[in-house]
């Protein structure tokens, strides 16, 4: 039978032969992560089933990265509360305030690998499919089910692959292809399907930017966001892994696949504007917006290639009076590269504000929360009202070229 | 709680548009909350600050298409329920949002055509049995789309966690 990338992983998990979209199957799980603001509500259920110990504390991942170092009393409480935990259950891969952004690090740390299953309490977990892997976002309950079984139960998707072809020009990244799909296809244009992003264009990018594109699978609705294993994602695993692994691919007669073309030869730079991500204009359309504050950063587009982009645009440049500019490295490692490049320098000498590997303010819960009638434009992955602080405040979304642009000019700007 | 799925639920309905997200429903800042009374406080507080004020146990939230997209915080259901939301009707629903609700018990109801047809502080009523939805205010009825089964015998079992707790060892396969 022929099947998708997705079919295929989700019916080896289940011990099945083969299995198709709508199916509810019972998968086995091969790496379950949680973070420090959904862990605790995580635990708290899973200690509620009256289960003592974790069905196998290897394959589980903590890690700590939207409130670091605790802001908060409550932030400092939930700290402890999953160091106790990490403890009690004898889990490892336990990374605490340092490491960085949980969709960075866990590739990163070589926690994931092709053709694997991958749940995470946090929606964007959807981003290591780049990797080959069927990873998803899950709530605490789902999780508090993995921690006592090892097993969660799905239901099959359905596949929509996006073939992307054509020669992406200066300036436009993945994340620009990847706003235009979502403005083009709306906020539900891909529930409960795998998105899986393929074609020429994709073959040429590189892991970082594939991430970029699965990690806003989510953003149009989607289950997963996936990339078929080549030589890049082979690359990639080598030094960082040595979990063995098998990879997956999805037949072209699949019968749950549907097929959208995707040219990007003139796409020019995409905003996703307040307050939804499929509200996607052509940079050209709000160029000269004000802007407050600018958030470099998140496991979108805080990844190396995008702070060498930003420090080539800012460098002997200055940002503007009129504008904050955050820049977050998504990863310890990512840090200290941008360090060892002289990226860091840059930024600094720009006056752009360099913090420690965290969310920051993508989720206007920790450092640069935005006021009331203030405009962020970010590299991140949501838009929504309130999201980075103030519900009055107003969010656009961008690649990092253009974030660092519109930092000189203090307004959006079009970076070619 | 146990859905007793032959129930009818009646309630007062608040309305809302389409793409409801989690943010609005339970702003990130609140997240180092997970007591149940904390959160209902914060329900809906990215739309409305006051709106744990105004909303009264067993209203109903009517929504457009895509309610509940965004982040998998559980937080978010578990503030609606907490407030004494007795269920949650739209046109559709995001996919983490729906297994969230399921998991801890929260009602959540598609009927198409719902956003368009019903009103702000309308009474309705839901007859699971029926699989019918009646605005009382202008008796306009409904269909309820069901539950896949699966997660139908969750709900009617209190949720994943007492569900979990009954079928443990089969689940593990021991
Ligand atoms: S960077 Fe933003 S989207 Fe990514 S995990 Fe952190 S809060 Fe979530």
């Amino acid at each position: 039978m022929s099947m998708t990338m997705a079919e295929k992983i989700l019916a080896k998990a289940a011990g099945l032969k083969e299995t198709e979209a709508g199916n509810i199957v019972m998968a086995n799980i091969d790496v379950a992560m949680t973070h420090d603001l959904t862990g605790p509500l995580s635990v708290k259920s899973f200690q509620k089933i009256g289960v003592d110990h974790v069905w196998d504390p290897e394959k589980i991942v903590v890690l700590f990265d939207h409130q670091v170092p605790a802001d908060s009393l409550e932030a400092a409480q939930n700290h402890i509360f999953l160091r106790e935990f990490v403890e009690k259950q004898k889990i490892n891969n336990f990374y605490d305030v340092r490491e960085g952004v949980c969709h960075q690090v866990l590739p990163e740390k070589g926690h994931v690998v092709p053709g694997e299953v991958v749940v995470g309490t946090d929606s964007h977990t959807c981003t290591h499919g780049a990797l080959g892997a069927f990873a998803t976002g899950i709530g605490s309950t789902d999780m508090a089910m993995v921690f006592a079984t090892g097993k969660l139960w799905f239901k099959v998707p359905e596949t929509i692959k996006f073939e992307i072809e054509g020669k992406l020009g200066k300036y436009v990244y993945s994340k620009d292809v990847v706003l235009d799909i979502i403005g083009q296809i709306g906020a539900d244009g891909a529930t409960y399907q795998a998105c899986e992003f393929g074609g020429e264009t994709t073959s040429n990018m590189s892991v970082s930017q594939r991430m970029a594109m699965c990690n806003m699978a989510i953003e149009m609705g989607g289950k997963t966001g996936m990339v078929e294993v080549d030589d890049v994602t082979i690359n990639y695993l080598k030094g960082r892994t040595n979990k063995p692994y098998e990879v997956f691919t999805t037949d072209e007669d699949a019968e749950s696949l549907t097929t959208m073309y995707v040219d990007v030869n003139d796409l020019e730079p995409q905003i996703a504007c307040p307050h939804n991500v499929d509200n996607v204009k052509p940079v050209g359309e709000v160029e000269g917006t004000p802007i407050d504050q600018i958030f470099l950063g998140s496991c979108t587009n805080g990844r190396l290639d995008d702070l060498q982009v930003a420090a080539e645009i800012l460098k002997g440049k200055q940002v503007s009076h009129d504008v904050r500019m955050l820049v977050i490295p998504a990863s310890r490692e990512i840090y200290s590269q941008a360090l060892e490049q002289g990226l860091i320098n840059t930024f600094v000498d720009a006056g752009a504000l360099v913090c420690n590997p965290c969310c920051g303010p993508c989720l206007g819960g920790h450092v640069g929360f935005l006021g009331p009638g203030e405009v962020s434009l970010s590299t991140s992955n949501r838009n929504f009202k309130g999201r980075q602080g103030s519900p009055e405040g107003e969010v656009y979304l961008s690649s990092a070229a253009v974030a660092a642009t519109s930092a000189i000019k203090g307004e959006i700007t079009d970076p070619r | 709680m146990v859905i007793n799925m032959e129930n009818m639920i009646r309630g007062k309905v608040w309305k809302f548009g389409d793409d409801v997200d989690t943010d609005m429903i339970l702003p990130g800042r609140y997240l180092v909350l997970s007591e149940e009374e904390e959160l209902a406080a914060c329900v809906m507080a990215g739309h409305d600050s006051e709106f744990s004020k105004k909303v009264k146990k067993g209203d109903i939230l009517v929504a457009g298409k895509n309610f509940g997209c965004g982040s998998s915080r559980e937080h978010a259901p578990i503030a609606i329920k907490a407030a004494g939301i007795s269920a949650v009707v739209a046109e559709s629903f995001a996919r983490i949002f729906y297994r969230n609700s399921t998991n801890i018990g929260l009602l959540l109801i598609e009927a198409k055509g719902i956003s368009k047809n019903v009103e702000e502080g309308d009474e309705i009523e839901i007859n699971m049995e029926k699989g019918v939805l009646e605005d009382l205010n202008n008796s306009k009825e409904f269909e309820i789309k069901p539950l896949p089964e699966f997660m139908m015998d969750i709900m009617n079992e209190g949720g994943l966690i007492s569900y979990l707790k009954n079928h443990l060892a089969e689940i593990k396969g021991e």
